[in-house]
């Protein structure tokens, strides 16, 4: 780990340093990427239970920075179900976002690299592919067919030069099978704008993305995701931008299109309200790591975790009046300079003497609910 | 083709128990087109907002973006540019009749703290040059006492004096935000008008803000004006809520009143688009279809009625008036009349 002096500055020497390392780290990690004709044998597996659509198992993914190693997600497991949707919070930070790139496998290189862990995804018929030893080929054809992406701002992420409906026939053209007409091709993206509920869909088509607005936007984000019907759809803060009025259209519109097209659904956002509206699991993220997961239902009867009970606390809630909001104390650790013990100790309000010890490991509470904290320990196992 | 603007209001007197007073104020920004740039339109962005504020309270100002809920902020401030029509009594001195001199000598009164912290600070000064800067420009404190009064305000928000030498991208977006916060109130303001000071923060900052800005409103006597898309925000810090759709106050009351008695559709809709931190809570949802129509085209009658459940004929050929329907609360619409 980089040696520091007080203000948090390095030296040039120590950067320097730092940088020779981690091109020697990337440069590694990128040449095992970059090889040809990788076997399909190498990244096939399976999936440890056939009913889930992904699994992330002691994924890690690391950013090689010049002020040290960014352990953005540092050893989360969780599942995915199929058919499910999957709440992922956490603050800004805590490596939501970065886990839903390493699916998508869309991370910065070659500073950002999955470092070891694996994500199972399903592919039907027993056949899964290992998402972070599938070569770049291949993952193109998963791109799209089985896992897509809507993305945080409407407003950024459509290209502001081309047509909407170009933009979407762009997408059912590369993928899905060959051999498409252009005709079939601008029925199917029409098909996808009038399910996607815009009433005008022959209109939207022809229009560009700076006559629309923001929640139009979002709805043609999501036909886009959804043009391949893939099997997992990751919503990453799709409503953040959105006000409240547009964010009830978008959530109603997804949690029916999951239904009608049965696809799973990884849903990531800081807003409670909207998770316990959609999510059927909650995964609750910290500083790269998961601190608690369960069913919605457990999560937000039963918080267990003092950050979940913290974060749960210092939302004000329409209806419950509070003369002051708990705020969870002190920040978030620095990245790159980790403690070794329980990251959240510094701004816990229930400690025990065990938490000074290393970091705990997951304990079970029901069969669907884990909680990474030493507070269950005792009443568990007397590990 | 440019319409005649109608300057017709009642102009009220000052209450000592106010300490603003806004009076049908309408803010029009013109749409020039055409060859020679004449003015084609306007976009009425406030058009026609009466309210009053109580001193040492909180009013809460919630709408869609798009609704002219900052225009509002910034137009009774007089920030942007001249009124088009209305009064603004901050104080009972009439806001926009001031000169110059006595405007300068009034902004220490009235200050707002912006929504984006990452963007309102300059990046060239270093923090206590942003604080101190107006200090000094209107001779708050004597010259030997300033860096005394510095450290003294960083403090009340929450920062160290040693971030005084510190450039604002040093800190994290919280932290930005108390600098904003210290800022307006380093000049002893009476009156703030904070413009989604917590949007743009996570949820646990977002306590944290809100519980300083608390604070501080009990320990300086401050009224605020809040503006936030937020709804829970404004339901826990603000004593009454005004309800904007397309540059009108739609309903404007005391929290509770509001909240659990909301009489505007519009109100109605927006309450139960809030999500709610409750898996098992059952959902009664009101879905507006839609969305906001161009405040520079705004629909003839009743501007909701486009997107509104309960329309009649009445709502689509006249334009409502504000009503008092119960005592301090509020309504602009047809449903009410008597």
């Amino acid at each position: 780990m980089a040696k520091k002096n007080n203000d948090g500055y390095l030296s040039a020497a120590e950067t320097r340093r730092i940088s020779r390392q981690n091109r020697k780290t990337t440069n590694e990690l990128e040449k095992k990427r970059k090889r040809k004709n990788v076997p399909e044998s190498e990244y096939l597996t399976t999936m440890k239970d056939p009913g889930n659509a992904v699994e992330f198992e002691d994924l890690h993914t690391y950013f090689f920075t010049d002020v040290g190693t960014v352990h953005s997600v540092d050893g989360i497991s969780f599942d995915v179900p199929l058919g499910k949707t999957v709440g992922v919070v956490g603050e800004s930070g805590c490596g939501k976002s970065v886990t839903s790139l390493s699916l998508m496998q869309l991370l910065q290189r070659p500073q950002g690299q999955i470092v070891s862990g694996s994500i199972r995804l399903n592919l039907g018929n027993g056949k899964a592919y290992d998402i972070t030893k599938t070569p770049e080929k291949v993952m193109q054809k998963l791109r799209g067919n089985f896992i897509s992406m809507i993305f945080q701002e409407p407003m950024t992420a459509l290209n502001p030069v081309f047509r909407i409906g170009e933009q979407i026939n762009e997408v059912i053209a590369l993928h899905d099978d060959e051999g498409k007409s252009d005709e079939s091709i601008k029925e199917r993206t029409i098909e996808l704008l009038e399910m996607v509920g815009i009433a005008n869909s022959e209109g939207v088509y022809k229009m560009y993305p700076h006559e629309l607005s923001g929640g139009m936007r979002q709805r043609v984000m999501i036909a886009m995701a959804l043009a391949c019907s893939p099997k997992i759809i990751i919503a990453d803060e799709p409503t953040t931008a959105l006000d409240v009025t547009i964010q009830a259209q978008i959530l109603d519109l997804l949690r029916n299109l999951k239904d009608k097209i049965n696809s799973s659904i990884m849903f990531i956002t800081h807003d409670l309200g909207v998770i316990a509206e959609m999510a059927d699991y909650v995964v609750v993220m910290y500083a790269g790591r998961v601190v608690e997961k369960g069913t919605a239902l457990e999560i937000f009867a039963h918080p267990s975790h003092p950050y979940t009970i913290g974060l749960m606390a210092s939302k004000p809630v329409v209806g419950k009046k509070a003369e002051k909001l708990y705020s969870i104390p002190g920040k978030v650790p620095n990245p790159v300079n980790m403690p070794d013990y329980c990251y959240f100790k510094d701004r816990c309000e229930m400690c025990v003497s065990r938490c000074s010890g290393e970091y705990p490991g997951m304990i079970k509470l029901s069969d669907t609910h884990y909680v990474s904290c030493y507070r269950y320990y005792d009443e568990k196992e007397g590990k | 083709m440019s319409e005649v603007i109608k300057d017709d209001f009642t102009p009220v007197s000052y209450d000592p128990q106010y300490v603003l007073q806004v009076n049908s104020l309408k803010k029009y920004f013109p749409i020039k087109g055409g060859f020679f740039g004449k003015t084609v339109g306007h976009v009425k962005a406030v058009d026609g907002v009466t309210f009053n504020l109580k001193r040492g309270t909180t009013m809460g100002l919630v709408g869609e973006s798009g609704c002219g809920k900052t225009t509002t902020g910034r137009t009774i401030l007089r920030l942007a540019g001249e009124k088009t029509s209305g009064q603004v009594l901050f104080n009972g001195k009439d806001v926009y009749d001031l000169s110059a001199k006595e405007m300068r000598a009034l902004r220490p009164k009235m200050q707002i703290i912006f929504q984006d912290p990452f963007s309102s600070l300059s990046p060239r000064l270093h923090v206590g040059e942003i604080i101190g800067e107006a200090v000094r420009e209107h001779n708050i404190v004597p010259a030997n006492e300033y860096n005394d009064y510095i450290d003294e305000v960083m403090d009340n928000c929450g920062l160290q004096s040693f971030h005084k030498n510190r450039y604002p991208h040093e800190f994290s977006g919280g932290q930005r935000q108390r600098i904003c916060i210290a800022r307006a109130l380093a000049l002893n303001p009476e009156f703030i008008v904070c413009d989604e000071p917590v949007s743009a923060l996570d949820v646990s900052i977002q306590a944290q803000i809100i519980n300083l800005l608390n604070e501080l409103k009990e320990k300086h006597s401050l009224t605020y004006l809040f503006i936030s898309h937020d709804l829970s925000v404004v339901e826990h810090i603000s004593d009454t809520v005004g309800v904007m759709y397309l540059g009108n106050l739609v309903e404007y009351g005391a929290t509770e009143d509001i909240f659990n008695n909301p009489l505007h559709p519009y109100t109605e809709a927006l309450f139960s688009a809030i999500p709610v931190p409750d898996p098992t809570a059952k959902m009664n949802r009101i879905v507006l279809e839609g969305s906001i129509p161009s405040p520079a085209n705004p629909p003839k009658g009743c501007k909701f009625h486009t997107r509104c459940a309960r329309c009649t004929e009445r709502c689509k050929q006249e334009a409502p008036v504000q009503r008092e329907v119960e005592p301090g609360h509020y309504v602009v619409c047809h449903l009410y009349d008597k």
